[in-house]
């Protein structure tokens, strides 16, 4: 048995809000599957689940801010006979801080853990702990205008179920069909939600609302046409509804993070200019025979020269936490600039096995995905070294902050025609200066110096990338 | 392809790539580029979808004569017309 837990989506993050569920008791889960979408004050998140099984229960409706930390939903394991001996179930807190210790969706083997968070979480949403009724059934209660002691409960030590609550309510209604909606006819329609309250939050469906992160629209407010008042991909193309403005909440994130760098890390920066003509020529001639969605661009020969720097100079690859840890593989972070003008720094996993074609088409699909807000929960766990370019934008040199807790950050400037000396002569070349920014803490100016050379040794032998 | 056909292809081209620009007010003399803020991720992606649409691959040579809605039709118009 586990739980699947509000998780930790940045250092920055204390709570989100869980905006849909995209599986339903009874469904089958696997490792890596998106399960649900959570708002965060940067943006939507696609959230994974980190173990396979069945959705037991949900505990948590759309729409309910919690804690880092706090269940959302039980999940049965495939084949799991007995529960394990049960360890001390975490409090709140514990759990917030178990979650940022550990940046993954965590989940617990334990009957006890599983039980006792349902009832913290009713209290956390201010609500009274009722033991054997679960927040989704109150809602659908609540739904059906029907109180808990009208429903006779089936499940495990007399619990209400989804089923025992769409029973009651079957009856009741068949016992006073009102003159507006006469007694439907089959059962399976007489059991179906009536329409939902008047509430603030609308019901929106699941396409519309991938439709509304994807334009950036703000669903509250909206009215729907589908069933139960549910706001429809339709509704959403007619009606005009105006924009979230996540620029504040963002200029917000990245004023914490970069404060918090520039107060703990002692930056030094060491800097080069790489001539970048022959592997431009390169370049071109590789993408010459390819269609041109599978061409590679310069962003892509960077990052593949900062993975093979960091595999030489692991003492810039990891975290520092009151010392360094070197990480095992190179999670690169890659700044990306999304399209209502903030920052987000979603990482490639195991960047190092990935060769020149794959690192592009990875950083195809991130960028288009970060710039659409729709990056997933494990991409935007703190990367072990991060690439910022500001190639398009014009500048020479980029000094950029690292990002706590990694090292190290390297800064790509544009691409551009320069003098420079080759061979004894003045030349105009293509060239790029490229900065890294270290963490004097962890690593001194030596070191950074090792990474920018084995980076401009990389970068200059395309071929071997 | 006629002139009509190959401005709503462009146009729908960059719109699919970036749904943020507002494609009645671009410019069609301006670089898209340096104008309209496409970014070279972006322009690939802008390039891809037009060469895949009129079933034309698209030298990286060609590239400027795809950096203005205008050029861009005028190439779609040539390309196609082969």
């Amino acid at each position: 048995m586990g739980v699947f837990r509000m998780p930790s989506l940045g250092a920055d993050m204390d709570e989100g809000t869980l905006l849909e569920w995209l599986v339903g008791p009874g469904d089958e889960v696997h490792r890596g599957d998106v399960i649900a979408v959570v708002d965060t004050a940067k943006s939507a998140i696609d959230v994974e689940v980190f173990e396979n099984g069945v959705i037991a229960e949900l505990l948590i409706e759309p729409g309910v801010q919690v804690p880092v930390g706090t269940p959302l939903a039980r999940i049965e394991q495939a084949g799991a006979q007995e529960a394990e001996p049960a360890p001390k179930t975490p409090e709140p807190a514990e759990a917030a801080v178990q979650a940022e210790q550990k940046p993954t969706v965590q989940t617990e083997s334990s009957e006890a853990a599983v039980r006792e968070p349902a009832e913290s979480v009713a209290s956390a949403q201010g609500k009274p702990a009722a033991p054997k009724l679960t927040p989704p059934m109150r809602h659908l209660l609540h739904q059906f205008g029907l109180e808990p002691r009208q429903v006779a409960g089936t499940g495990p030590e007399g619990q209400i179920t989804r089923q025992d609550v769409l029973a009651a309510a079957g009856e009741s209604q068949a016992a006073r069909p009102s003159p507006a909606e006469p007694a439907l006819a089959s059962p399976a329609e007489r059991v179906s939600p009536p329409p939902a309250p008047a509430q603030s939050r609308p019901r929106v469906t699941p396409r519309a609302r991938r439709l509304a992160r994807e334009r950036g629209v703000d669903l509250s407010g909206a009215t729907g046409s589908g069933a139960s008042g549910a706001v429809t991909a339709a509704d959403l193309a007619k009606s005009k509804p105006r924009r979230v403005d996540r620029t504040a909440a963002m200029r917000a994130a990245t004023a914490a993070l970069m404060g918090r760098a520039a107060r703990e890390i002692p930056h030094y920066y060491v800097v080069s200019t790489f001539d970048m003509t022959p592997t431009l020529q390169w370049l071109r001639e590789h993408n010459a025979d390819l269609k041109p969605r599978d061409r590679v661009l310069p962003a892509a020969l960077f990052l593949r020269a900062a993975v093979v720097a960091a595999v030489k100079v692991p003492e810039l690859n990891g975290h520092w936490d009151e010392e360094f840890k070197a990480s095992a593989g190179v999670d690169l972070g890659v700044a990306v600039a999304t399209r209502g003008g903030g920052l987000v720094t979603p990482r490639i996993v195991d960047a190092q096995d990935l060769d020149l074609g794959q690192l592009m088409s990875h950083l195809t699909d991130l960028v288009k995905r970060a710039k659409a807000g729709r990056l997933r929960g494990s991409e935007l766990q703190p990367g072990s070294l991060t690439v910022s370019s500001l190639a398009d934008a014009g500048p020479d040199v980029l000094y950029g902050v690292i990002y706590p807790p990694q090292v190290a950050l390297v800064g790509i400037g544009a691409v551009g025609s320069r003098p420079m000396v080759l061979d004894g002569e003045l030349a105009v070349r293509s060239t790029v200066t490229v900065t890294l920014a270290a963490d004097h803490r962890a690593t001194d100016g030596r070191t950074g110096a090792r990474f920018l050379s084995e980076f401009g040794q990389a970068l200059t032998h395309p071929e071997e990338l | 392809m006629n002139e009509t056909q190959a401005r709503e292809l462009v146009l729908t081209a960059i719109a699919d790539v970036a749904p943020e620009i507002d494609t009645d007010t671009v410019d069609p003399d301006t670089s898209l580029r340096d104008g309209a803020d496409l970014d070279s991720m972006d322009f690939l992606a802008y390039i891809s979808t037009v060469s895949e649409t009129i079933g034309v691959d698209v030298p990286e040579d060609d590239y400027e004569r795809l950096d203005t809605v205008n050029a861009a039709v005028a190439y779609v118009v040539e390309k196609s017309a082969d």
